[in-house]
């Protein structure tokens, strides 16, 4: 998918930092602590965001929470409307079974993706319970899904695409509001490769 | 990359990119087939009919396992059960099978040509199961996987294709695909055993001398010797056959120390491969091929059912 132009940039390197920190001690509070608690990241910003909280968790609390990455592409609810998407690897490195599961994602916005992302998690065991951290919250639900933490809220208009780069990844950290090109397709899940 | 294909029924139609696309893809299937839920919903709603005009164990098992783990809905149909038993012709049978709004046909016969006529048709996605002595590409596929993962690229590779090149289809898609890879191929046959112009599937090299060949080679694919297909005798004995052309305990010597052996099954033991080769733990990756068979085959049928292929072909 081509990129639009770049409208606003709603978040630079330095917020995203912030934001990531104080939802380490979001989760850490919500949660009386580290026991239990496993972050699994949707591919492909999702991943990075969990393990970069992760981090930040053990920094705060001293002690290391498990974190993996989960490919929803199985999942999707519009394979039968859209070219199969490109599969990522889903690597879960520990049982999930029992555990407190927070799911990371980069930005929240119709829902779907985590619609997809509850049952590929359900496929993989039985969790004690799941818990959702984004990044972005742009609005435009169209399911009953609300995160637990979120980076920062951004109204977004349902024309304009909102895209989280990440200096892993894309050589530069910003959440970006893109203005699409006519005839692109809103989603907040890739068909190609990519962010949003 | 997309992947612009409507049918899998002539691998030379595939790119390189294409193949390495459906080889990565097959290898997220794994991941799904090791976990406790073996089962995905991504092609729930579509139908796939599973027409087996020819016996088969494998090719057929592993379809249906692929087409459950993937939640699509599956009707087998074929053989002596069906209206063509009563003279009905291929056309009527698929225009039938076409009115109950299915979505994909898998089809195994022993004519070739069959698939592309269904597909021309029926206008659903065709899989060829193998077609008479033409093609079989979703078993050039597995193998492509378990090579792949064994030997980790294709790069440089050498590839011996063992036994009975003139009745298998199992070559007509296999030393096309491997060429496709970039791999050199060397056919091994007692020349009874090749088709009349063995150049037409794009071998590097043909020989009839297996113990000349086997020290070079980085993966030998022994045939099945086709003793329903056999007419004429083409070789004085089995024991002979055996002793020319099979991959004996002794031949083992000969091979390089990282060499593997690949076989599409069912395996004639002591005809074509002895039962020490076929069950060597470091050279024989024929069961890690029956395990790839469903992930490609999951793999051909997700990309292939993916979006609105319209305007696309083989």
């Amino acid at each position: 998918m081509e990129d639009g132009n770049v409208k606003f940039i709603c978040m630079d390197s330095d917020e995203i930092e912030r934001a990531l920190t104080r939802m380490a001690h979001q989760i850490l509070e919500a949660n009386h602590g580290a026991a239990d608690i496993a972050l699994v990241g949707i591919v492909t910003r999702g991943d990075l965001l969990a393990m970069k909280l992760a981090e930040r968790i053990e920094a705060i609390e001293g002690v290391s929470v498990p974190h993996g990455k989960l490919d929803i592409s199985f999942y999707r609810d519009d394979f039968a409307t859209h070219f199969a998407p490109e599969v990522h690897s889903t690597d879960i490195p520990f049982d999930i079974d029992g555990m407190t599961i927070v799911l990371v994602d980069d930005v929240l916005y119709t829902g779907r993706t985590i619609r997809a992302a509850l049952d590929a998690l359900m496929d993989n065991g039985r969790p004690a319970s799941v818990q959702l951290a984004v990044l972005v919250d742009r609005g435009h639900r169209e399911l009953p899904i609300r995160a637990d933490y979120v980076g920062k809220n951004v109204p977004s208009s349902s024309d304009e695409n909102v895209r989280l780069f990440l200096e892993e990844v894309d050589g530069f950290s910003a959440v970006e509001i893109l203005e699409m090109a006519s005839g692109q397709r809103a989603g907040a899940a890739p068909m190609t490769n990519g962010g949003e | 990359m997309t992947f612009n294909h409507k049918h899998l029924i002539d691998i030379t139609q595939y790119s390189a990119d294409d193949i390495m696309l459906l080889l990565e893809t097959a290898k997220k299937f794994k991941q799904v087939n090791e976990r406790r839920v073996k089962k995905v919903p991504t092609l729930k709603g579509f139908t796939v009919v599973n027409m087996f005009n020819e016996p088969s164990t494998r090719t057929r098992s592993s379809f249906e396992i692929a087409e459950k783990r993937l939640s699509a809905d599956s009707l087998n149909f074929g053989g002596s059960s069906t209206s063509t038993v009563k003279g009905e012709s291929l056309v009527d049978t698929v225009e039938t099978l076409c009115s109950y709004k299915i979505d994909l046909i898998v089809v195994r016969d022993k004519h070739a040509g069959v698939p592309r006529k269904i597909a021309d048709v029926s206008g659903v996605s065709v899989i060829d199961a193998g077609d008479g002595k033409h093609q079989h590409p979703t078993q050039a596929l597995l193998d492509l996987y378990s090579i792949w993962e064994r030997k980790g690229s294709f790069d440089n590779l050498k590839v011996a294709v063992v036994g009975d090149i003139g009745h298998s289809r199992v070559c007509g898609s296999l030393i096309p695909a491997l060429k496709i890879m970039g791999c050199e191929v060397t056919v091994v046959a007692p020349p009874t055993l090749l088709p009349a112009r063995p150049d037409i599937l794009g071998a590097d090299h043909v020989s009839s001398n297996l113990d000349e060949v086997l020290p070079e080679m980085d993966v030998v694919y022994m045939l099945r010797i086709q003793r329903e297909r056999l007419e004429g005798a083409p070789y004085p004995s089995l024991r002979e056959y055996n002793m020319l052309y099979g991959l004996t305990k002794k031949r083992d010597a000969l091979m390089k120390p990282d060499a593997c052996v690949c076989h599409p099954g069912p395996i004639n033991r002591g005809v074509e491969l002895d039962s020490f080769m076929a069950d060597h733990p470091g050279r024989s990756i024929i069961l890690d091929q029956v395990y790839a068979g469903v992930l490609v085959r999951m793999a051909a049928l997700y990309l292939l059912l993916g979006g609105s292929n319209d305007g696309f072909d083989a």
